[in-house]
């Protein structure tokens, strides 16, 4: 029943044509591997496009650039055999086909294998049995498979990400596929909503909301319409960042004064002060070991990022380029570190190469805000700001692919990158 | 009125239960619960936040109160403005704090809230951080001039409750900020 109720709410509040993010790539990578994807034997005669939304996902990863296929007759499928002569001279490197047909009980099967044209050999395929509403996310499970055949790494096309929309008055913590499709709101407020935060198993999202006037954390399960107070201090209670084992969260808390960091179960029990500095202390961020929380203090008398033992204890500085350097994220690898930099009167987002020491400026934005790394560690998820509007940006972790995913209306700010989907 | 409200929202909800499957929309969504009863399950009725923050003394009941209104009286006046990434409170606003001190010496039954405000530049967490320590030492002032503890809450807006929405130094100017704000006025 309460799911019930939630879903008319949502439909109440939000009306039935949600607006969606769209996606403009403003940069792409220099060694694009070129693949073929035939239109899937079968698909004309279905809605949603499977082979658009795995070109898609693809050329947007920067990686691969989507070889122009002429119309084939017949259709191919992954049961035809292949003429790799052909598809080289169409100057293909990988090729994919595939077929969707529907069955008895009305539901999917989708069908794809994967091909190596240079090397002239099948490198393999799958087949999955789905629902019509399943349709898009088997595309993006196909992209996360050529992806990681292709690349070695993980593809992130299946995950989701979080952000925060101000539309007039009113705040909305939004969900939505990786590409921007299937926007659901999760939260409706007249008051600010900010730092959004995946829990590592990407069932609950933790955030502050300022609903009672200051701002106070929750955590609320994606699937159960119920907000569960976190943190509900004296002062502010903000600045979310889960464990790694999902168990704990270190929040930022004023109650005792100035803000200072603090570890709390998920629950809300058993909180224990990490930080005691005379400054500020806030965002923490724990290191993918679960051994460190990065930070950003003002102790030293500008804001810097630090790194301390999770268990608390001393801190050691870790920028010193620049008198502003907020909002630290560690790499999925450990071994950057995102970051937000003041750089002239601009405010940019950075990497941090941990062993070297050495900085990398990623955009050349005016306001960047939030990174946050897709769970492959390939791109960094930021809030900016365009002609006085949020939007959400992306841009791969060397700084040569970037992206911006635009609303229709209204301003978006704070994403948050889930995790990889088991 | 708040059951009018309830109860239209209710109608609503019923009217257009033929028309959804709940699956179809995970995630579900939370609309923001009136009771102000942090914790509580949602109602999945919407209807105005009530704030937790309990400032209940009554300004009509204080003695003078209507010098707060009164704009040739310093009382009137509520804001303390900052510079980039500071805190400290500068010295021209020390008569605006002594005389709000005196004014909660003298209406020992009044609250006041104190709500910290940044630009919009740079991280909102670090804002809202910074926001705290603004409203923080107006009100350490505040305490040192005879205050008391339990009159005065100090809080943070941060970056997200901008008073000019501009871009550029003079907006900016206007949003480093702190209020002093009496019950009935936030």
């Amino acid at each position: 029943m309460r799911k019930l109720l939630a879903a008319l709410l949502l439909s109440l509040v939000a009306g039935p044509a949600l607006a969606q993010l769209s996606i403009e790539i403003t940069g792409a990578g220099g060694n694009r591997i070129p693949i073929a994807i035939a239109p899937f034997a079968g698909e004309a005669a279905l809605p949603p496009g499977v082979t658009g939304v795995l070109r898609a996902d693809l050329e947007r990863s920067g990686l691969f650039r989507a070889i122009e296929v002429p119309p084939l007759v017949p259709q191919p499928s992954e049961s035809s055999s292949v003429n790799y002569a052909e598809w080289k001279s169409r100057l293909a490197d990988a090729l994919v086909l595939g077929s969707i047909a529907v069955r008895s009980d009305g539901r999917f099967e989708v069908r794809f294998r994967l091909y190596d044209v240079v090397k002239q050999t099948a490198v393999g395929g799958v087949a999955y049995t789905v629902s019509r509403e399943q349709l898009r996310a088997t595309a993006h499970r196909i992209a996360d498979y050529v992806y990681e055949k292709l690349t070695g790494e993980k593809g992130v096309f299946s995950t989701k990400i979080a952000y925060v929309v101000k539309r007039g008055a009113r705040y909305e913590l939004q969900l939505a596929d990786a590409d921007g499709a299937n926007e659901q709101a999760m939260l409706v407020s007249n008051e600010p909503i900010i730092s959004p935060a995946w829990s590592p198993n990407g069932k609950r999202i933790a955030y502050v909301s300022f609903q009672n006037k200051k701002a106070i954390v929750y955590v609320q399960d994606v699937e159960v319409p119920k907000q569960n107070v976190v943190a509900n201090f004296k002062g502010s209670n903000s600045a979310p960042a889960w464990a790694p084992d999902g168990s704990r969260l270190a929040v930022a808390l004023s109650r005792d004064g100035n803000s200072q960091l603090y570890l709390v179960n998920a629950d809300g029990s058993n909180l224990r002060r990490l930080t005691n500095s005379s400054g500020i202390d806030t965002e923490p961020s724990f290191s993918p070991d679960g051994q460190s929380i990065y930070f950003t203090s003002d102790r030293g008398g500008s804001p810097q990022i630090y790194r301390m033992p999770a268990a608390g204890g001393d801190a050691q500085r870790v920028t010193f380029e620049g008198s502003y350097n907020v909002s630290p994220r560690v790499s999925p690898d450990g071994r950057s570190l995102a970051y937000i930099m003041r750089n002239g009167g601009k405010f940019q987002a950075a990497l941090l190469d941990l062993n070297t020491r050495q900085v990398q400026v990623l955009t050349d934005s005016e306001l960047d805000e939030s990174p946050s790394f897709a769970p492959n560690g390939r791109q960094i998820l930021l809030a900016t700001v365009i002609g006085g509007r949020g939007v959400l940006s992306a841009v791969s972790s060397d700084g040569r692919v970037k992206q911006r995913l635009t609303l229709s209306a209204g301003d978006v700010r704070e994403p948050a990158w889930g995790p990889l989907v088991q | 009125m708040r059951f009018l409200c309830t109860s239209l929202a209710i109608f609503l909800l019923a009217a257009c239960a033929g028309t959804q499957t709940p699956d179809s929309q995970p995630p579900a969504a939370v609309e923001d619960r009136g009771a102000g009863k942090p914790g509580a399950s949602a109602q999945g009725v919407p209807s105005k936040p009530i704030a937790s923050v309990d400032l209940t003394g009554r300004p009509g009941a204080a003695a003078g109160a209507s010098a707060l209104k009164d704009p040739n009286n310093i009382l009137s006046k509520r804001s303390v403005f900052y510079d980039f990434d500071r805190f400290d409170v500068k010295d021209e606003y020390k008569p605006l704090i002594e005389a709000h001190a005196k004014y909660l010496r003298e209406n020992g039954g009044t609250r006041m809230l104190i709500q910290g405000n940044t630009d919009e530049r740079g991280s909102r967490e670090y804002n809202l951080a910074l926001g705290q320590r603004r409203s923080e030492s107006v009100k350490r002032m505040l305490l040192l001039l005879g205050g008391r503890e339990d009159q005065i809450e100090a809080v943070s807006l941060g970056e997200e409750k901008p008073r000019a929405t501009g871009t550029g130094e003079e907006a900016f100017a206007q949003n480093r900020r702190s209020d002093m704000l009496y019950p009935g006025e936030y």
